[in-house]
């Protein structure tokens, strides 16, 4: 990765193709991430929205085509993926360069809400705090690029609302580029200022989304997105009517 | 409707559903087997579950009882002090040789080789188990190899041990290193491939350079495994120093315990076995303490 000027742009991918056998999971891919925006990326299992991001990531390497992102990026996995032998505030500056990290841990911890939790191991963290400890690691590390690989996934659905609404504050504090991965269609629009759905290795539809935030899901634009998103990921109007209902 | 309502008011201590149902049922439906409300446990806390004796007591109990056994077994004369001799004359002949620093003296000698010889096994075995563990090429160099001397009965290796360092400290000390260095070798090559993938993963990604990834998740992922391996080591290391100190000896334990055989008595051989079992057991318990110390934040299964 070399460092070339990209105007305003916190990912810039162009033709970008991963291969897993015959199969290319990627197939001549771009896509362009602005500076301080929130992209989710949507897409049914298996569409390869997750190995996107591993390759944003850095942590896969098997790929043809240009790939850009920030020096600094940070990573919240669908697992927190905490060091069970490091407690909490030494998992959230594990490889952060410069001084006092204490200190930088305190303030990570207490802008997700974990300041108590700091010096507890990570066996004892429920699983939400465990996902907003790892929200910290990332943040702590001031990144321009924030990489989400479903990070809410794992959670139980109050728990989920919550982290939900804590990422969109974080966000809006920091505004960093952010990408998240999803499948959850209304999670990517409360959120999200553009959506896209990938589906055979492409992005197969960009939604822009122009709700005023806090975004309500009862808004009637908001049910609108959402009907168009689910048809483009073949999840038919009437399914996904009965769902809501 | 006010002598309905009467009628409730009195009856308040009856289910209200009764209202509706004048009439008995006839009987209980025979549908299900258990129809009705379910019989109920009580699920009790583990305070309670765990009754009677405290668990390093509960421990106890076995050897005390083979201890009873032997006692009784001697004191009836079934078991005659030329085959075994019993506990009693075996702690007077403990009490005995301690007096005259006999005792001491042999176990410090036998500890001494014991640490020793762990001390270069272990230096070893952990040594080459990084290197093979960490990178491919160490592993291509020396796993085969290990793995192939590895099969080796150690034991066997005692004539040749003379040959090599004669019959000083050398040839024992040797033995000890080459029993211990396997088992930390096999364990803590396994706990470094075992380090959970993921983990290292999310390290890549929080920047951590090669060798502090060694020293924060791969290492500290091994350390779990490393102890089974010191475990097994020390035990290893105790056999290897009965074998070795059978060899022309002249302080230790096992020197003892030849000194003892020359003369029949039975005493001493028991004191030694004895002796031996409770280093063990101290060690053991060091272990465990350690796992404790340096585990504590490993969320795993304790025992029922």
């Amino acid at each position: 990765m070399t460092v070339s000027d990209t105007g305003d742009l916190a990912v810039r991918v162009r033709g970008l193709t991963r291969r897993f056998g015959d199969r290319a999971v990627i197939d001549d891919l771009d896509i362009d991430i602005r500076t301080g925006e929130f992209v989710a990326l949507v897409g049914a299992s298996g569409c390869g929205k997750s190995t996107l991001l591993r390759i944003l990531a850095d942590l896969d390497h098997g790929i043809d085509g240009e790939v850009r992102v920030p020096r600094r990026r940070a990573v919240a996995f669908q697992a927190p993926r905490l060091m069970p032998w490091k407690p909490v505030w030494r998992n959230v500056t594990l490889g952060l360069p410069g001084g006092d990290p204490r200190r930088r841990a305190e303030a990570a911890l207490a802008e997700v809400g974990l300041s108590h939790r700091a010096d507890v191991w990570p066996k004892v963290l429920s699983g939400g705090e465990a996902q907003r400890a790892s929200l910290a690691r990332a943040l702590v590390r001031d990144p321009d690029l924030l990489l989400l690989d479903e990070p809410f996934g794992a959670l139980d659905a109050l728990t989920r609302i919550k982290a939900q609404h804590l990422v969109a504050e974080l966000w809006q504090r920091r505004r960093c580029a952010v990408l998240l991965v999803t499948h959850d269609v209304e999670e990517a629009l409360l959120l999200a200022d553009r959506v896209l759905v990938m589906r055979d290795g492409v992005i197969a539809h960009a939604v822009p989304v122009t709700l005023e935030r806090p975004r309500r899901l009862d808004d009637p634009l908001f049910a609108e997105l959402r009907s168009e998103l689910l048809g483009w990921l073949g999840v038919g109007e009437d399914i996904a009517g009965r769902r809501a209902a | 409707m006010t002598s309905e309502v009467a009628t409730i008011a009195r009856k308040a201590s009856s289910p209200v559903l009764g209202r509706f149902t004048p009439k008995p049922r006839p009987e209980p439906r025979p549908r299900l087997p258990s129809a009705g409300a379910p019989e109920l446990v009580l699920v009790q806390p583990e305070a309670e579950r765990r009754g009677g004796l405290p668990r390093p007591l509960r421990r106890a109990i076995g050897p005390v009882l083979l201890v009873a056994l032997w006692h009784l077994l001697s004191v009836t004369g079934v078991l005659s002090p030329a085959v075994l001799a019993g506990p009693a004359t075996v702690l007077t002949s403990a009490a005995s040789l301690w007096a005259t620093g006999e005792l001491q003296d042999a176990i410090l000698a036998s500890l001494g080789r014991a640490a020793s010889g762990l001390l270069i096994g272990g230096t070893i075995g952990v040594t080459l188990a990084v290197i093979s563990g960490l990178f491919r090429l160490g592993e291509d160099l020396i796993d085969s190899t290990v793995q192939m001397l590895r099969t080796v009965p150690n034991i066997a290796l005692i004539p040749l041990f003379i040959i090599w360092f004669g019959i000083g400290e050398a040839p024992k000390i040797a033995l000890i290193a080459l029993a211990t260095a396997f088992p930390l070798y096999l364990n803590v090559y396994a706990g470094i491939r075992n380090v959970d993938q993921s983990l290292v993963e999310a390290a890549r990604t929080l920047g951590l350079s090669r060798a502090a990834m060694i020293r924060h998740v791969i290492l500290p992922g091994a350390l779990p495994n490393a102890l089974v391996g010191l475990r097994y080591s020390l035990g290893v290391a105790w056999l290897a120093l009965v074998f070795g100190e059978q060899v022309n000896a002249t302080a230790g334990v096992g020197y003892l315990m030849n000194n003892a055989r020359e003369f029949f008595q039975t005493d001493v051989i028991v004191v030694c076995l004895a002796v031996y079992a409770l280093l063990g057991l101290i060690v053991d318990f060091i272990v465990r303490l350690l796992e404790r110390l340096l585990l504590s934040w490993r969320p795993a299964f304790s025992g029922a």
